[in-house]
């Protein structure tokens, strides 16, 4: 192992430029002749628009221009687009009405785009918005999830019967329906999951410049996937040809999903830079990122297991209604149907599983994936479900959960519900789990914790995830428009260094350093000798990028690809440098020798030897830079048991986090440090899920928790000391032995804390977010 | 935000003719609730006059068995007081428990109960510990002070100068924290004085009141106890997605008995 190569903790080296202040994101970005952008946005959830007087707006001071849906139409940009077809039970396709960027007689949300007013000044921009006269007539809204699809609701798209974007039937409702009425006993539970604002640290932004000589759009986007961003908008939003249009994602900061999806701000900053022929900046201030950021989760679901007189489970059935907000954001419907239904087995050898999702619009900001996507759903409602299934039948929750595991000798394991998983062992992450976490001691803690007036509990969740998203055959049958390989180019310069050029993105992740480290495992190069460069459609070739856990176990094996390539390409020079046969070329540490001679060679002067080639073998290219693509057979299934326990103040209601094991099984570690730091992101991103983030639309569509003020993200002080361990099998699919760990945190905590406080109080459930009013009612209802 | 006149006054008088001569002028202290409304656009004075400058309204004095502190005095001054800590703990961890570092450091007393958001710390304590208000024009009582949500005695133009704090016997200030602004959900600030006891509830109504009947209740003796029979009305509390009225009616009665638990 080389010093600073797979599984050495280093240091990350982004982190130079972002703890010195010298990062560059998009609003640092300032070019000639800029001008300001800001949006006109509906106050109303749902409403007609009569009429939009732009004059006032247009004559004031520093105006250049006023833009409407009219001027979009007329140019013929847009609507944006769902890339995820699911099938409705009537055969037909999903619901899709028309997503207009900027809207066309009709705002569907609050925060809906109107106009785009581009003036010389930021301040200018936003007086003159202020004047920009729009006649609305209010409509009834629908804001309940719940309630979207009842009889005479009012009706929010013509191409949506009943505000229903698709119903989706899985598996077999007849064998299910079988083994539910022969079963010894049925658990059930109705649970709430709640909605999320994603609230990355950096709100979005756009800088569109045009250059007319060229007639080449650029634009900076806050994106984690400028090749994606830069495909839609050509492909589908007839923005400019793809050759034509530069996509650049420069430091990022922090994503977790909401910075996968084609917005309409970046078209309408990408279209009006051209329209106006000036660079447009727009920088979304926090108001604007509550209110049109897609947001995540918001399910309302009704599960149920049949059961054996041994606590086997004997079929699962969920039924789910998902808010998909107003229109259909890039991967709306993907998220709550084959990143949710397929999660269903979770870690349990449970044979039928059927489920229903009716997929509903509301006059409610787009929903889409937010860190996890689907998996953070389908864990909560069976870990949830697994553990009222061990209070009816009066068993431990860690013995019903291993009366259930999927042997470890079962591997591959073929799922009911279309997954095969390739690998894992998950009663010794339990066994590691319960151990770290001192289970047999938890009797003796409770009882002191009763004589200072405080309810101690303890919670397990055992989860499963689909990440390393995915093999682009699966994605293809159902129904996604793109493939999901990636990218690698391992590039020596002539001096030796290597640059690396990758489809993900790093917007947090450590990828520089983490990808850094790969190559210099492989390649033997000194770590510092290597830059990861990414985000930049001008600079890397087609990439997907970094979503679901995917970097590394997709990315990373590209890079790795790569790396072969170069290799076997050095054999080669280094045999005709050293006068030797190819066959008897060795290579390792960075050194090429020739079996049983002293006789070695540096890849440094291979490389120079490749740019330089004077004497040089027969029939081999110059230069030293190779090109790779992975597209994985599956997906990878990181999994692990997460165990919290927690302390209720019954007088309050008030929940504190006393203890958190995390033991997970995520295949390789490249970096263990950065994996223990989205390990900890992770899980208090799950922490702000199940105590503290509650996104509150009123009856009327209004966001009533669009501030930090009403909106309560995770603090330092709301987490306890992590625990943290891995129980790792091997993935025998993945060439690096890796799986993918940024959502494992969010997707196994919100079940574990609140099967805590459940177990606490007595209580058979309690609704996310864990608040102190609804942890104290559930005492008194529990009392 | 909308453009304005910036003024920085070097005295209370200045001040004074400056906001009396505005069109629509604003006194900013720490600016932690202002600044923001004017960012968001919710706020739009011509004229700003920062008490910033104003030397004499800074600053902390005991004198016998009253602690003075100055208007402008930041509540980290407060909380990192070895005078306040000594007279008056409760006042010190009750700066020191406002908003973040940030924002003590920033915010002031004087603009917290100036601007009397119905959740603020402060107006507990004004209230409980019998302060006196002191103004460029007058004092006025401590509980006379806070008329309605974000409405106070203060005329027109009228500026904080400093508020007097007698000191207690014991005292004790217990706030439930909003899990997002962290704002009192519901804060009650209870002392014991020589006199009688007093308290004061923040958060749980439109305004900081006094709290009688918590009072009456501990005139029976000054223990936790003493409150068992003790109710907040349920139809006087905000209720709001935070928490109902009826919870905070609860809170009332919890806080307020953790207060006197801690006066002990």
């Amino acid at each position: 192992m080389q010093e600073n190569g797979i599984g050495a903790s280093v240091r990350r080296k982004e982190d130079q430029r972002f703890l010195l202040g010298k990062g560059r994101y998009t609003d640092d970005i300032n070019v000639e002749g800029q001008t300001y952008a800001c949006f006109v946005r509906s106050p109303h959830a749902h409403a007609e628009i009569e009429g939009i007087d732009a004059s006032a707006a247009t004559a004031a001071p520093g105006v250049v221009a006023v833009l409407t849906g009219d001027d979009l139409a007329a140019d013929g940009i847009g609507p944006l687009i769902c890339g995820v077809t699911v099938t409705s039970d009537d055969g037909q396709p999903h619901r899709a009405p028309a997503h207009p960027a900027l809207a066309q007689g009709k705002v569907n949300y609050v925060g809906d785009h109107v106009a785009i007013v581009i003036a010389e000044s930021l301040t200018q921009a936003r007086d003159a918005a202020e004047l920009v006269e729009v006649n609305y007539r209010p409509l009834p809204a629908v804001a309940s999830t719940a309630d979207a699809a009842n009889d005479g609701q009012q009706q929010i798209h013509e191409e949506a019967p009943n505000n229903i974007c698709f119903n989706w039937p899985f598996g077999d409702k007849a064998a299910n329906d079988e083994a539910f009425a022969g079963a010894h006993k049925v658990s059930s539970i109705d649970l709430v999951n709640n909605r999320m604002v994603t609230n990355p640290m950096e709100p979005r932004a756009a800088l569109g410049e045009y250059n007319s000589g060229t007639e080449e759009i650029t634009l900076h986007l806050t994106t984690q996937n400028p090749h994606v961003h830069r495909l839609v908008l050509a492909a589908f939003n007839q923005l400019a040809p793809e050759h034509k249009l530069r996509v650049v994602g420069p430091d990022v900061g922090g994503g977790f999903g909401a910075k996968i999806f084609i917005y309409a701000e970046e078209l309408v900053v990408g279209w009006a830079c051209r329209k106006v022929n000036r660079p447009v900046k727009w920088t979304a201030d926090r108001t604007e990122a509550f209110l049109s950021d897609a947001h995540g989760r918001d399910h309302v679901t009704r599960a149920e297991m049949a059961l054996d007189e041994n606590g086997k489970f004997l079929a699962m059935r969920v039924i789910t209604t998902a808010n998909l907000g107003a229109y259909l954001s890039t991967f709306a419907t993907m998220v709550p149907s084959y990143l949710y239904a397929f999660l269903f087995a979770g870690q349990y050898t449970t044979p039928l599983i059927y489920s229903e999702v009716k997929a509903v619009f509301t006059n409610t900001s787009p929903v889409d994936a937010s860190r996890g996507a689907g998996r953070p759903e389908a864990t909560y409602l069976l870990e949830r479900l697994v553990d009222v299934c061990a209070a009816d039948m009066g068993l431990d929750p860690a013995e019903i959960r291993r009366r259930n595991f999927i042997p470890k000798d079962a591997f591959p394991y073929q799922t009911p519900v279309v997954q095969c998983y390739d690998s894992g062992d998950y009663e010794a992450a339990l066994d590691q789990a319960m151990e770290l976490a001192d289970y047999a001691g938890f009797d003796a803690r409770a009882e002191e914790a009763r004589g200072r007036g405080k309810l101690r509990g303890i919670g397990f969740s055992s989860y499963v995830e689909a990440c390393g998203i995915a093999p682009s055959a699966a994605v293809g049958q159902l129904g996604g428009g793109v493939g999901l390989w990636e990218s690698a180019q391992v590039r020596f310069n002539p001096t030796g260094n290597v640059q690396v050029f990758t489809g993900t993105h790093s917007h947090g992740q450590g990828h520089e350093t983490t990808f850094a480290q790969l190559v210099c495992d492989q390649l033997g190069v000194p770590f510092e000798n290597i830059e990861v460069i990414h985000g930049d459609t001008a600079k890397t070739q087609f990439g997907m990028g970094t979503y679901g856990s995917r970097s590394l176990a997709v990315g990373g094996v590209a890079i790795a690809k790569a790396c072969d390539k170069l290799i076997a390409k050095g054999k080669k020079i280094a045999a005709h440098a050293m006068e030797a046969a190819e066959g008897d070329i060795e290579f390792a540490g960075g050194n090429y020798t020739v079996a049983g001679t002293d006789k070695a060679m540096n890849i440094a002067e291979v490389a120079f030897n490749a740019y330089v080639p004077h004497s040089y073998p027969e029939g081999v290219e110059p230069g030293f830079d190779e090109n790779a693509f992975f597209d994985p057979m599956n997906f990878s299934f990181p999994a692990g048991t997460h165990i919290c326990e927690v302390e209720v103040d019954p007088a309050t209601g008030e929940v504190e986090i006393v203890d958190y094991t995390a033991v997970d099984d995520f295949g390789k570690l490249v970096n263990p440090m950065i994996v223990e730091g989205q390990v900890h992101g992770g899980i208090v991103h799950g922490i702000g899920q199940a105590l503290l983030e509650g996104c509150h639309y009123d009856k009327d569509g209004q966001l009533v928790t669009a501030s930090y003020m009403d909106y309560a993200m995770p603090r330092a002080d709301n987490a306890p000391e992590f625990k943290i361990d891995y129980a790792p099998t091997d993935p025998p699919h993945n060439p690096l032995g890796v799986k993918g760990c940024g959502e494992a945190g969010a997707i196994g905590a919100p079940p574990a804390i609140i099967n805590a406080i459940a177990n606490a109080i007595g209580a058979k459930h309690v609704e996310m977010p864990a608040t102190p009013e609804t942890v104290w009612r559930a005492c008194q209802s529990a009392n | 935000m909308y453009e304005f006149s910036y003024h920085r006054p070097a005295s209370v008088a200045e001040a004074a003719e400056l906001i009396a001569n505005a069109a629509d002028g604003k006194l900013v202290a720490g600016g932690q609730t202002l600044l923001p409304t004017m960012k968001h656009r919710l706020a739009s004075p011509s004229d700003v006059i920062d008490l910033g400058g104003i030397a004499e309204l800074s600053g902390i004095v005991v004198n016998g068995n009253i602690v003075t502190i100055g208007a402008m005095t930041t509540h980290a001054e407060v909380a990192a007081s070895s005078e306040v800590r000594e007279a008056i703990p409760a006042l010190a961890a009750l700066a020191d428990n406002i908003g973040d570092p940030a924002v003590r450091n920033r915010g002031t007393l004087g603009g917290s109960i100036a601007n009397n958001d119905p959740a603020a710390d402060y107006p507990a304590a004004v209230i409980a510990l019998g302060g006196t208000v002191r103004t460029n024009r007058r004092e006025i009582a401590g509980e006379d002070f806070f008329t309605g949500m974000f409405e106070t005695a203060l005329e027109e133009d009228e500026i904080i100068v400093a508020v007097d704090f007698p000191r207690p016997e014991a005292a004790s200030y217990m706030k439930f924290e909003n899990p997002a602004s962290r704002y009192a959900i519901v804060g009650v600030f209870v002392a014991r004085t020589a006199a009688k006891p007093r308290a004061a509830v923040t958060g749980a109504t439109a305004c900081a009141h006094r709290a009688f009947r918590i009072e009456e209740s501990l005139q029976a003796g000054f223990g936790s106890s003493a409150l068992d029979g003790f109710e907040a009305p349920v139809d006087k509390m905000n209720s709001d997605i935070h928490a109902s009225a009826e919870y905070r009616a609860h809170l009332v009665k919890i806080m307020a008995q953790r207060a006197v638990a801690a006066c002990a």
